[in-house]
């Protein structure tokens, strides 16, 4: 059967048709859907981690018990699991252990663009690429057959690109594994330095026999073609393919360990060699060290997503395709920055948090939204859970913690902010710390947290309580505000920020948007412009709401007075008391916000 | 097998990851390689949105290269204007007559301004520009929700495709008690490429 699947999707299927039997992530794009389908599979135990390092802990864990195992995450994810994909290298993976670590070349939706091919050469792990969907199944499987076999993790490492673009695959038939029960081996599964030692040596014979294995797998291929020779992985094989067809081409599935005597033939076969690959010159540079000459990074730049321009253009300019590029003109369009979204709890409080000229660390989410104009608030932003510990560092050198915020939201919280808390309320920070609780993990597209209630495969479960939480941390001011209730929202925050004192303001609005029954859950009569009132000054155009716009009607000034799109309006009811003259009044009948 | 690249624009929260999908899959039923590939900015809402489909015997780059695309279909009309790099000197322009204009274009003095003419633009550059006006149409059928339709209606006019085809995959992927709305909306749609222009794809569905 074929049927068109993501790359994300196919790998699910991949697993459903490899057997395996225990999943765990924290969601991160490009990674997120591949938990989300392989939840549709009940052989297969699968959940929400608090964070990557537990989620590797716990596919670490189920690989000791000798089952298959897969976790999953965007790449500076695998920054958050390190610490165990470093140590674990030592015990191995009895039952076979995937880490799809799901790069974002191009920064679509990320932070930096790390290439994390380079994770599998410092703990010495095989690194298998796929660079479309039915590579993206077929290849799962052959991972954890290498994974078991080995007795090593294997870093399946995806690119946005693959991860989101859609083909046809060709499915298979799922197949089962038994489970081979732990077997106590402490001088393995113990890390103790005399033991370590010892698996060190132990893991140095595994990397041999996996290069001896690099030479001969099938995910290596070569493609004969002319005269000139390319060396490619991922997704720049597609674009090699589209651009110089006429190429030989050596794909590598397996991007580390390197097959060098392949290499080496096949390099003996053309003319010129070259090397594209998307970032870093991982495989340049290994090829060169073997004293191959290769071409790589002189032609493509390690900067950003490929596409098929930048590889051509790569080849012409390395002088072996001959074509006259012309670069269509680009019209210049104004930019169209994401906004929050309407009824969304975060706009009421960073409307409110600007009126108070305040340093403020944010955090990764939604949230990070409100640097951008209008609302404009937020000073820094560097990784999951950094907030707090960046406004302390404020505080702390700064000699007092007024005027200083960190805005961290729920799911980032558990994830890496309460160790940060705990550390505020140990040193005696006197910083102004706003959860904000929307009880869901939205930015990357409603997935539940410890807070929702609900486990991935759609459970109950008891709903950690923020409050709870930070008390139990040791914080003694602890403010709950309703963010659709400007005034009070501001009241608080400006009691709060006066102080040198460490407090905990929690947002208590959901998310407008996850989970889905959410939306008829708050969704209230929508507000409208009574055009009679509005004097055109704009001012509910500094909510940022997509349902607020120009009407075509004017002022007598020749001001365009708002218009308000009932399909869109949530009735959230913020913009009505941002307007000075009333103008923005509920369509419902004597409704309170 | 022609070969035929579709590019669909437009912002966040329209439909265009949905109406991607229907024409992936419409394509592949009729025996195509397709591949589909999207960037979708960081909110749910209001970002720019815009979605490559390759239809071919075998595809490779799920990108289609810049200037390459057979079609350029928009939801919206500076959306259009945006990806119109992307078009062919000799490709066709489905456009929706629609203008969302982000809310920060709206404070003046914070950003630069919605376009003024973003069809007139396009037309100095391309002539085969066919505005639709969907939303207007889907009015008339009494079901907002169905301007995708409408649009892909008028696609379907520039592809090699049986309008049987389309008919039964959308009969099949829309929300269940909308599939003859749905239809008709489709058929409208059609007639929207017909009228303008006729030179191409029409009689895939005679």
């Amino acid at each position: 059967m074929k049927i068109l699947l993501s790359g994300n999707e196919a790998v699910a299927r991949g697993c459903h048709e490899s057997g395996l039997h225990v999943a765990a992530a924290y969601p991160g794009t490009p990674s997120t859907e591949i938990l989300e389908n392989l939840v549709q599979y009940p052989e297969i135990y699968c959940e929400w981690s608090p964070n990557e390092k537990v989620a590797f802990e716990v596919a670490m864990g189920a690989s000791f018990e000798g089952a298959r195992a897969l976790t999953a995450m965007k790449h500076v994810g695998l920054n958050v699991a390190a610490d165990p994909f470093m140590s674990v290298s030592l015990i191995g993976a009895p039952g076979g252990l995937i880490v799809v670590s799901a790069d974002d070349p191009g920064m679509h939706s990320s932070q930096n663009e790390q290439d994390n091919r380079t994770y599998a050469k410092f703990a010495g792990y095989p690194c298998i690429e796929p660079s479309d969907s039915q590579e993206s199944k077929d290849f799962i499987g052959t991972a954890l057959d290498i994974s078991a076999e080995y007795d090593v993790p294997v870093l399946f490492r995806m690119t946005t690109r693959v991860c989101h673009a859609k083909g046809v695959v060709i499915l298979g038939e799922p197949r089962k594994v038994p489970v081979k029960g732990f077997r106590r081996d402490p001088q393995k599964f113990v890390v103790l330095p005399n033991h370590a030692r010892v698996r060190h040596v132990w893991a140095m014979e595994r990397l041999k026999n996996l290069r001896l294995l690099a030479e001969s797998t099938s995910l290596n291929r070569i493609e004969k073609g002319n005269e000139i020779g390319v060396i490619t992985c991922g997704i720049s094989y597609q674009y090699v393919k589209e651009v110089f067809p006429e190429a030989s081409v050596l794909k590598l599935g397996m991007g580390y360990p390197l097959p060098i005597n392949k290499i080496r033939l096949f390099a003996s076969t053309v003319k010129k060699l070259f090397v594209v690959e998307e970032l870093e010159p991982f495989i340049e540079e290994q090829i060169k060290a073997n004293s191959i000459v290769c071409e790589g990074k002189l032609h493509w730049t390690n900067l950003g997503e490929f596409s098929p321009e930048t590889v051509e253009r790569g080849f012409i300019d390395a002088g072996v395709i001959r074509k006259n590029v012309m670069i269509p003109v680009r019209e210049s369009v104004m930019p169209r920055p994401p906004v929050f979204c309407p009824g969304c709890p975060h706009r009421g409080l960073y409307y409110a948090l600007k009126k108070f000229n305040a340093v403020v660390a944010t955090d990764i989410g939604c949230y990070t939204l409100s640097v951008y104009p209008p609302l404009e608030v937020g000073d820094t932003c560097v990784e999951m859970g950094a907030s707090i510990g960046v406004a302390v560092g404020i505080a702390k050198a700064r000699g007092s913690g007024k005027g200083i915020v960190a805005t961290i939201g729920d799911s980032t919280f558990l994830h890496s902010g309460m160790t940060g808390l705990l550390n505020a309320v140990h040193d005696g920070s006197g910083i102004t710390v706003i959860l904000l609780d929307n009880r869901i993990t939205a930015m990357t597209g409603g997935q539940f947290e410890p807070g929702t209630g609900k486990t991935l495969a759609g459970k109950p479960a008891k709903p950690v309580e923020l409050a709870r939480i930070c008390a139990a941390l040791g914080v003694e001011r602890i403010k709950v505000v309703d963010t659709y209730n400007l005034k009070q929202t501001q009241e608080v925050i400006a009691g709060e920020i006066e102080l040198d004192e460490l407090s905990v303001i929690i947002t208590n609005r959901p998310c407008a948007l996850y989970p889905p029954e959410i939306r008829k859950r708050i969704r209230r009569p929508p507000f409208t412009v009574e055009l009679a009132k509005c004097i055109g000054c704009h001012t509910c155009f500094k909510v940022s709401c997509p349902a607020i716009g120009e009407s075509d009607q004017k002022t007598g000034k020749g001001l365009t007075k708002s218009h308000m799109d009932p399909s869109l309006c949530t009735g959230c009811s913020v913009c009505s008391q941002v307007c000075p003259v009333g103008a923005i009044v509920s369509t419902g009948k004597g409704r309170a916000p | 097998m022609m070969k035929q690249d579709i590019l669909i624009v437009g912002v966040g929260g329209q439909g265009v990851l949905l109406a991607s999908e229907l024409l992936s899959s419409v394509a592949m039923e009729a025996g195509y390689d397709v591949k589909k590939s999207e960037v979708h900015g960081m909110a749910q809402r209001g970002g720019v949105v815009s979605s490559h489909v390759r239809l071919g015997e075998r595809v490779y780059s799920p990108l289609i290269p810049e200037g390459r695309a057979n079609v350029l279909l928009a939801f919206e009309q500076s959306e259009a204007l945006r990806w119109i790099h992307f078009l062919r000197p000799d490709g066709a322009a489905i456009i929706n007559s629609k203008k969302l204009v982000p809310p920060i274009a709206l404070l003046k003095g914070k950003g630069p301004a919605y376009p003024e003419d973003p069809v007139g633009g396009i037309r100095k550059r391309i002539s085969r520009v066919f505005v639709v006006p969907a939303e207007s149409i889907a009015r008339e059928l009494e079901n907002p929700r169905i301007e995708n339709t409408v649009l892909l209606g008028t696609l379907s006019c520039f592809l090699e495709i049986p309008g049987s085809v389309w008919e039964s995959v959308i009969t099949r992927r829309v929300p269940k008690g909308t599939e003859d709305v749905n239809l008709r909306a489709f058929r409208s749609g059609i007639e929207r490429g017909r009228h303008s222009d006729g030179t191409r794809g029409t009689d895939a569905h005679a």
